[in-house]
Formats: structure tokens, C-alpha cells, sequence
């Protein structure tokens, strides 16, 4: 009896799993073997040498690069976590109606309805040396001279991230506070606790899970992103992604390859870390 | 004496409809077709274009890929009438066209690249070299692009020269061979040269060298572009102008050079003399017309874009000279039969004076100078070619007031200005560690 479940179980899993063989697997095991592979000007030279990962690993580009890129991932995730739990301790604990919630959940989602690149590159004249911010801070006297970093920063690259992100945290945390017994709370308070206590002892514990799940996905999308970084830091500004995409425009596939490898690991073992501080199958 | 090497006297006195029909026999190639081509040549009186395969060439369509400057609707859209077939068009930029033409061949019959790609694509072997000999306006191509001289005593600028790339040995090579032969890799359609580009209202002061762009006063208000093969070409007219390297060839560096043209551009950005690096063309013109940058690198259509919103904006001739590039046609190596031949009647055609013209007025250069004069009225060659000063106002291909009555072109005339080339776009043979260097650079 039991062995026939296990059979069904295979089945069910079959067309997900083929999928993934196809469409994950696949393609990177073919990045790891090109990875190892020579190149020229106008083509891969399948080769085994480990010169791509050598001068990749030794590299201080690199390590300027994977800083940058960490210190990107570090602040958006700040920014969003702080904004994201913000907003989602709001509508899961004032707002009251079910109704209520629904609308505001919805308005959140408004600026979805624009692409992500779009909304990214109406902040540029906002932001520039003659932009809107610049001559609203002249025009009131705050300035003598327009701000340069307001634009081509790592101010702007920070920025457009938080603002295209919070919603990937927003969603996930108020997910998880909808199931909060508010009885909790309520008994919370009836103990005496202290606004600071319950949000320490009870609110921040059960929303790990949505925490973690949004912290997921503003790391993995800030560590593989190059556009934000390419459009909002003026090009003079670079992370990881922006080296890999340089070489893959420039027919340098093996060593975007190992680059891109490198960049697999390093998100996965983060992730790792990240799933050591929570079991979020056990959380969900 | 100068001019004459380029446009010959003798040719001007032909109309446009003559030449054409005078130049009909030559079709004896397609044999089969000798019948019809009788008839197109009494349509060729009218239209200016034989109709050769009128019944099924209405079926074949080519497709072509390249970069926005020459990859325009006007042109496909006047191939359909006067050669009866569709043209196809998608426009990239210089680094996904090169991606475009080695990784997936099959997705385009006819490939407008630049010479310096070319290095990076032909040796590939996804193009087929072009037969000269079934190229009625082959004669009429710029010796520029055949013996690398633009009049017979000048001299042959560095980088990628295109005749130095623009042939190959015998029909089936994909090596590029030192002399003329039969056998063309591209056919030359468009070229120009480049140099920086200046908000005159903003610099404050003349500009008049490359060494300019790192002028502190311009700390911050300056920007170079970030594709790497031609950025390092203008980085090195930039540091050599400046003093600090003499290149033996600034096209072929030496690990040496590079490492130290490098480290100029790492200094000037970390003490913030750049605003930004732009990688497509209007990235420049967002960035000159927002005014965050003063002075930089730049295409000449995009100072024209700059100019056509009411803000100035000057193409600067600098001493040094000027980066040139050229582009041309290419055929994939998968195209035969009936496509072929309209492909090779297609590249015949953009040869023989409507393309040249319409790329002329957009400030490039045709490739066969002398066709493209029957196009144009004697005031726009006089503007655009001879470096006159316009009689009338200049108009531009879509017929809008670019410049009025009395101007004169930036850099001159034609001979002054591809005469002041001082280096093609190119490849070098240090490429993968100058790539290398330059990741370090945008990184640092």
C-alpha cells in the first residue's frame, strides 16, 4: 500500500520535474561545462582549462565588484525590510476592516500596472542636475549650486531598488501577520506587556516566515540585477551582473559563464545561511 | 587635383536613367533571364530600376540587421519600389549586432555591420564573401575602402583599416587577404568620422583638443562611451592628445598600453571627471540634451538629434583628428538561389545613388561618393560633401530645416575631414585582456 503511494507520488512529480531537468538543470550544466571552455574573438574553444575561474577568483575586480554588489543587497534589503514590515504592520494591525485591507493591499500593487524599467527611468528627470528635485531645493534657497549625487549614484541605484522592491517584502510579511491570532495580542496586552515586548516577543517571531521569504526575493533580484544598476548609476557604476552582461554582449560566453556560476554559488550559499536562521517549510 | 580621385568629372554629365540603362547589359550574368531583363530595361527608363524578376521576386523578402544608424524604414521602403522585393529591418546596438551575426546566423539573410566587427564576425564563417564581379557599381566604391587611401598620396590611418578586412583570398576563405581580390567581405556603404561632441553653451571656452574632455574644469560634466572596442579607441586619442602615451598603433595596443590608458581613465573617475558612460545612442543624446554632460564622446546623427530639440550642439573637429568607422553589407553564408541574386541586385542598389545620397544628408558618407551626387541638388552637395556654406536652408531626409542658408558643416568638406582620420574602430589582438582592463575600469 505504501509503495503504491510512493509510485503516485512520482508520477504527480514527473511533469514539474521534467521541467525543471529541461529549463534549470539543463541549461546550467551547460554553463558550468562552457565555463571551463576557451574563447576568441568570434568563438568558444571547447577546451578544459580553469583560466576563466582563475582570473575570475583572482582577480580584484571581482572582490570590487561582489563588495558593491553585497553593499547594494545589504542597504535595499534594509531599506525594504524597514519600509515593508512598516506598511504591512499597518494593514494587517490598523486597518480594520477585511474591505479596508483588500483596497489598500490593491493600491500597493498600482505601480506594477508600468513596467519595471519605466518606472525606473522616470526618476531620471527627477533626479538630475536640472531635474525637479534640484530646482525645487534652489528655487526654496536650500542650495547654491545643484546636488551631483542625487543622479548616477550609488544614492539613485539604491533608491530605484527600494522603490521597485518593497512590494516583494510588503506581500510575503503581510501574508504571515494575517495569521497572527489577534487574541495573542489581546492577551499580550492584558499581561502588561509593552507595545516594544509584543512586537518583540510575539509580531516579529510569527512574520519570520514572510520576512524571510521577502528577504529571499529582494536578494536573489538585487544580486542578479544589471539594468538598475546600468540605467540609475549612469554606467559608471557596476556589480556583478553588469560584468557578466558586458561579457556575454562582447561574445565572451565562457567567462560570463564562470561568472555567472561563481555569482549561483554565492547567492545559494547565502540562501543557505538564510535557511539555517529559519525553517521556512516548517514556518509555512 | 584631390577631388578628382574621388569624383570623376566625366561620370557627372550622366543622368541617373542612363547610367542605369546603359549599365543594363551586364545582367547577362542571369542568362535565363536575358527575356525579361529586355523589358527592364524599358521600365528601367522610367523608374530608374530594371524589373527584372517582376513575377516572383515580389515573394522574396531579405532580412537585415545592424546597428540605428543605417537600418532606416525610408531605405526599405524605397527598395520595395524600386526593386519590387520586402526588406526587412532590426536595428541593435554595435554589441548585439556582433552577438546577433556569430550566434544565431540563420535569423538574417543580409548583415550591415561595421569593419571592426567584421574582424570579430567574418573569420566565424556564418558569411559568404561577395563576388565583386556581379556588382555593376563596384568601380564606383571609394578607393578608401580598396587600397585604405582616400587620394593616392595620403597616408593609411591606424586600427582596423576597412580594406584591411574588407577582402578575402577565394570564395570559400574566411582569411582576409593583404590585396584586392574578387572576393569582398563587406560590400562599404557608410562610414564617417568621429569626434567629440560639445554643448557651446555650457563649455565656457573653445574647444579644440581630445585632452579636453579631461580638463578639470569639467570635472564631473563629461561622459566617453562604454562599448569597449571603441571607447579604448577614443580613451587613446584622449590620453595621446593629453601627452601621456605615444601608441605606436593606437588600434593594436600592447598589454603595456592598454594597462596604461587604463589607469589614466581610473584616476579621471575616481576623482570624478566622468558623470556617466553611455552605451546606446540615446543614452548620448539624453545625457547632452539634460545638460549633465558638457562635452563627450558622441555619433554625429545624435549631436543632430541634440540640435533638432533647440539646444545647441557642436560636433568639435579637434586637432588630434578624428576616429572613424565604416560599415557595409554582408551576406549570410546560408543565402542561395533566388535570394542571393536579390540580395547582390539589393547591394547593386544601395550603390547606385539613392541610399548614398540619403545617408549623405544625414551627415555619413556614401561609399560610392560619385552615384549619390545624382541625387542630390548642387547646394546640399556643396554643403555636405564640398564643406560649402548652404546657399539655401539644408533639409534633412525627412525634409525638416536642420540648418539654414549660410551655414557651413562642422570639419569642413569630405577631404578634410576623412583626410584628418587618425584611427578606425577596431580589434585588437590584446582584445580579451583590454576587455579584461576595461571591466576593471567601469568596476573601479
Amino acid at each position: 500500500m505504501a509503495l503504491s503511494k510512493n509510485h503516485h507520488s512520482y508520477w504527480q512529480s514527473l511533469p514539474l520535474s521534467l521541467v525543471l531537468l529541461g529549463f534549470l538543470v539543463f541549461p546550467i550544466g551547460v554553463m558550468l561545462v562552457v565555463s571551463f571552455w576557451d574563447y576568441n574573438e568570434y568563438s568558444l574553444l571547447p577546451d578544459f582549462i580553469f583560466d576563466n575561474y582563475e582570473f575570475l577568483l583572482t582577480s580584484n575586480v571581482t572582490l570590487k565588484a561582489y563588495l558593491q554588489t553585497l553593499k547594494y543587497a545589504f542597504l535595499t534589503w534594509l531599506f525594504t525590510f524597514g519600509i515593508g514590515f512598516t506598511l504591512a504592520y499597518f494593514l494587517a494591525f490598523h486597518v480594520r476592516t477585511q474591505k479596508m485591507q483588500t483596497v489598500l493591499f490593491l493600491l500597493c500593487t498600482v505601480p506594477f500596472f508600468t513596467s519595471n524599467i519605466i518606472r525606473m527611468i522616470s526618476w531620471i528627470p527627477l533626479l538630475g542636475r536640472n531635474g525637479l528635485v534640484n530646482s525645487a531645493l534652489q528655487t526654496g534657497g536650500f542650495i547654491d549650486q545643484p546636488v551631483d549625487w542625487l543622479l548616477y549614484s550609488d544614492f539613485a541605484i539604491i533608491l530605484a531598488y527600494v522603490h521597485l522592491y518593497t512590494m516583494f517584502m510588503v506581500v510575503p510579511i503581510f501574508n504571515s501577520m494575517m495569521r497572527i491570532d489577534p487574541n495573542l495580542v489581546e492577551a499580550a496586552l492584558d499581561a502588561g506587556a509593552a507595545p516594544w515586548q509584543i512586537m518583540k516577543d510575539i509580531i516579529l517571531p510569527l512574520s519570520k516566515s514572510g520576512i524571510m521569504v521577502g528577504s529571499i526575493f529582494v536578494f536573489t533580484l538585487v544580486m542578479g540585477d544589471f539594468i538598475t544598476v546600468k540605467i540609475m548609476g549612469g554606467g559608471i557604476k557596476a556589480n556583478v551582473a553588469t560584468l557578466i552582461y558586458n561579457e556575454i554582449s562582447l561574445l565572451q560566453y565562457p567567462a560570463a559563464a564562470a561568472g555567472a556560476i561563481v555569482l549561483l554559488i554565492t547567492v545559494l550559499m547565502m540562501l543557505m545561511i538564510l535557511f539555517r536562521l529559519v525553517d521556512v517549510r516548517k514556518e509555512l | 587635383m584631390k577631388d578628382k580621385a574621388i569624383i570623376d568629372p566625366t561620370h557627372q554629365a550622366d543622368s541617373p536613367a542612363t547610367e542605369t540603362a546603359a549599365k543594363t547589359p551586364s545582367f547577362s550574368r542571369r542568362s535565363l533571364l536575358k527575356g525579361a531583363a529586355k523589358a527592364g530595361v524599358a521600365a528601367g527608363a522610367i523608374s530608374g530600376f530594371p524589373m527584372i524578376w517582376a513575377q516572383n521576386i515580389k515573394n522574396v523578402t531579405l532580412r537585415q540587421f545592424g546597428t540605428g544608424v543605417s537600418n532606416l524604414n525610408a531605405i526599405a521602403d524605397k527598395c520595395k519600389e524600386d526593386l519590387g522585393f520586402n526588406l526587412q529591418l532590426t536595428s541593435l546596438d554595435s554589441d548585439s549586432v556582433t552577438q546577433r551575426a556569430v550566434t544565431q546566423p540563420k535569423s538574417y539573410d543580409i548583415a550591415d555591420i561595421e569593419y571592426w566587427i567584421c574582424k570579430k564576425v567574418f573569420p566565424a564563417g556564418v558569411m559568404q564573401p561577395l563576388d565583386t564581379s556581379k556588382l555593376k557599381n563596384f568601380s564606383k566604391i571609394s578607393p578608401l575602402f580598396i587600397t585604405g587611401k582616400l587620394t593616392p598620396d595620403s597616408e593609411i590611418a591606424q586600427g582596423t583599416a576597412p580594406h584591411t578586412v574588407g577582402f578575402v583570398e577565394s570564395k570559400g576563405s574566411t582569411k582576409f587577404a593583404t590585396e584586392q581580390t574578387n572576393w569582398m567581405t563587406l560590400i562599404p556603404t557608410i562610414y564617417n568620422a568621429d569626434t567629440l561632441g560639445i554643448r557651446p553653451d555650457l563649455v565656457g571656452r573653445p574647444i579644440t583638443t581630445w585632452a579636453d574632455i579631461m580638463d578639470p574644469a569639467y570635472k564631473g560634466k563629461t561622459s566617453i562611451l562604454n562599448i569597449p572596442s571603441i571607447g579604448i579607441m577614443d580613451a587613446a586619442m584622449i590620453c595621446e592628445a593629453m601627452g601621456e602615451i605615444k601608441y605606436a598603433d593606437k588600434g593594436n595596443m600592447s598589454k603595456a598600453e592598454i594597462d596604461k590608458t587604463i589607469d589614466i581613465l581610473i584616476a579621471a573617475k575616481n576623482q570624478g571627471q566622468f558623470r556617466a558612460f553611455w552605451k546606446s545612442f540615446d543614452e548620448s543624446i539624453n545625457l547632452m540634451a539634460s545638460g549633465e554632460v558638457v562635452i563627450q564622446s558622441m555619433w554625429s546623427p545624435a549631436v543632430t538629434a541634440v540640435r533638432s530639440r533647440g539646444i545647441p550642439c557642436v560636433y568639435q573637429p579637434l586637432k588630434e583628428g578624428y576616429r572613424a568607422w565604416g560599415g557595409g553589407l554582408g551576406l549570410a553564408s546560408h543565402l542561395s538561389g533566388l535570394e542571393l541574386e536579390a540580395a547582390y541586385e539589393y547591394i547593386d542598389w544601395y550603390l547606385s545613388g539613392w541610399v548614398g545620397a540619403y545617408l549623405n544628408r544625414q551627415g555619413y558618407y556614401s561609399a560610392a561618393p560619385e552615384t549619390s551626387k545624382n541625387y542630390m541638388t548642387p547646394d546640399e552637395w556643396g554643403f555636405w560633401i564640398e564643406g560649402k556654406a548652404a546657399k539655401g536652408d539644408i533639409l534633412n531626409p525627412d525634409g525638416k530645416v536642420m540648418e539654414k542658408a549660410g551655414a557651413v558643416r562642422d570639419g569642413g568638406s569630405y577631404w578634410d575631414r576623412m583626410g584628418a582620420v587618425a584611427c578606425w574602430n577596431s580589434v585588437m589582438d590584446e582584445n580579451k585582456y583590454m576587455v579584461r582592463k576595461w571591466n576593471e575600469f567601469i568596476v573601479s
